[in-house]
């Protein structure tokens, strides 16, 4: 066990330690004398006590001073992070991969190439801080550093957020309850009002508007995709987001990529979609598994993005009507003039 | 030889887990033998055998599987010393909720999935309490912020383990439990060491075969629901 901790915390009295971390008073329970000291309540346990609380003496000890420390702030610190650098590996032949990439917050980088070709692969060297022992051979620098392997395994879950399709809601609560649950991890001064934010934000991004006491599992893919992406903007810690193909969610992309922006986060998407990979600052084409060009998105192509978007609208016009009962006898132009 | 209890709730992934797992041991030239607690029939054995791993199976049947459990552990030990393992993985399922495998000087892994709920890591006893790493499957195919209260619900559980985001399908983690599993004592011998938290005190009439209702046929250790309390 890790046992870095201040002794002096056994002389804290459990009325003080339950306002400290409210999972402390979740564990001990009601208790008769709330001004005993920890120590004091600990040695006044018979094995009854125990069994009632699923601890050995000394576990529960140990596991109380956890929380304590952790309410004191010696963990959880919200993790910031200056650049991440993605070095080369080898192709699927073996041959090497011809890649130093160093991305810096608000960075926004789509990942495109044939199925099959290694997007995913990328994506998942970054998950685990690749350190040439991944398939591909890829290294991954934090800060222009190697993290040593007890700060890579410790840091890998909370650096890197990822959203993609296969994702789902499987709890059974509202939107709210679940939404505020979520802001409490995260021990924000006020959960409802973060809970209220996300929310809100959620319905910027999609088409059809939720409320709060919407159940979580009822919600439509494109409900549920922008709920999960404003809540990875404004609640999630992890400096780094990666997104898996979620062109198809029915939300607005652009809204969706600029919060993620806002919120100074990396962004890494891999797609198929023309409009969201020009809206990239840059992006990384994957042929048989390696890297073989990171393209900057040029001016030019940033102003085809404004006809592509337009066409993009018509088309999402054209559903709209269509789920609504039109019937499609003439296209509208330009389509029509196609024919 | 290094000893590890991997234990969890059925159906979470604790064999692809090891499965997994072993590839990458392999890969790092270690040599794994497992061996497979089951309550009344299992498969799993195949699957070892499958994939060439050294694999003893052991059927609690009609005893409680956790006393079967920890009276059997230390020859399993013997049986992986005997074929050379560099490390032993005993996996246990049908352990109830209250119940836990792990051993004092072993590591000791708990296996939970995203699926379960949010809820569900108070729910779990020392199985998850006493755990030294505990691995979270299934994360793939749910939200970024189900995994995160999940984790975190976790770590309020247990908060001195080591926490793993596992995907049995990809392998995803199996690096980084490998990483934890190359720190583990080493062990010459179970005998006379401690659970990590002792079993559910026992003896009744039903322990012993009893299988019929009523007043008449409980007796030795038993607890009664006391009503009207209990509704309070």
């Amino acid at each position: 066990m890790s046992a870095h901790m201040s002794p002096a915390n056994l002389s804290l009295r459990l009325d003080e330690a339950q306002r400290l971390n409210p999972a402390f008073a979740t564990l001990i329970g009601p208790t008769p004398k709330p001004d005993l000291s920890l120590a004091d309540w600990l040695a006044s346990l018979d094995s009854g006590d125990l069994d009632r609380l699923k601890f050995s003496r000394v576990e529960l000890e140990a596991h109380l001073l956890a929380l304590i420390q952790d309410a004191q702030g010696f963990r959880n610190p919200v993790t910031r992070i200056k650049s991440l650098r993605i070095l080369g590996g080898r192709d699927k032949t073996g041959a090497a991969e011809n890649l130093d990439l160093d991305l810096r917050p608000g960075a926004i980088v789509s990942v495109v190439g044939p199925t099959g070709s290694g997007k995913s692969r990328l994506l998942g060297d970054i998950e685990c801080l690749a350190q040439g022992d991944t398939p591909s051979g890829r290294r991954i620098l934090i800060d222009g550093e190697i993290p040593d392997p007890a700060r890579r395994w410790a840091a890998s879950g909370k650096l890197v957020a990822q959203l993609s399709q296969n994702m789902n809601f499987v709890v059974d609560l509202t939107v709210g309850d679940f939404v505020e649950m979520h802001a409490e991890c995260r021990a924000v001064d006020n959960p409802e009002q973060a809970a209220a934010e996300v929310i809100a934000c959620a319905n910027q991004l999609a088409g059809e508007k939720f409320s709060a006491a919407t159940s979580l599992t009822q919600l439509s893919g494109g409900q549920s995709r922008a709920l999960m992406i404003a809540d990875v903007a404004l609640l999630s810690t992890s400096p780094i987001v990666l997104i898996d193909e979620i062109e198809n969610a029915g939300i607005n992309r652009r809204q969706a990529l600029d919060l993620l922006v806002a919120s100074d986060k990396i962004v890494l998407m891999s797609t198929h979609d023309p409009i969201l990979a020009l809206h990239a600052h840059k992006r990384i084409v994957i042929a048989a598994g390696a890297v073989l060009e990171v393209i900057e998105t040029s001016d030019t192509e940033r102003a085809h993005l404004a006809t592509l978007e337009h066409y993009d609208r018509l088309m999402s016009e054209l559903r709209e009507n269509l789920r609504h009962g039109a019937r499609l006898e003439t296209l509208p132009l330009p389509f029509g003039s196609l024919e | 030889m290094r000893v590890i209890t991997v234990a969890g709730p059925p159906s979470v992934g604790k064999t692809s887990l090891i499965l997994k797992l072993a590839k990458t041991l392999r890969e790092e030239g270690q040599k794994l033998a497992v061996v497979k607690f089951d309550c009344l029939s299992t498969d799993d054995d195949l699957l070892y055998r499958r994939e060439k791993i050294p694999v003893a199976a052991g059927l609690a049947g009609s005893v409680c599987p956790d006393h079967f459990f920890v009276s059997n552990i230390d020859d399993c030990l013997q049986w992986a010393q005997d074929i050379g393992a560099d490390l032993l993985i005993a996996e246990s399922a049908g352990l109830c909720n209250r119940c836990s495998p792990h051993v004092q000087g072993a590591l000791a892994v708990c296996v939970v999935d995203n699926l379960s709920g949010v809820h569900t890591p108070k729910k779990i006893g020392p199985m998850l309490k006493m755990a030294d790493v505990v691995a979270i499957t299934k994360g793939d195919i749910v939200s970024q912020a189900e995994r995160e209260v999940f984790a975190h619900n976790v770590w309020r559980a247990n908060p001195q383990a080591q926490i793993v985001a596992f995907n049995g399908l990809t392998g995803q983690g199996a690096g980084e439990l490998a990483f934890h599993m190359r720190g583990a004592p080493d062990i010459e011998t179970l005998e006379g060491r401690r659970l990590r938290f002792p079993m559910p005190s026992a003896i009744c009439s039903y322990c012993i075969g009893e299988t019929c209702i009523g007043e008449n046929h409980q007796r030795g250790n038993v607890r009664k629901m006391r009503f009207p309390e209990v509704l309070a």
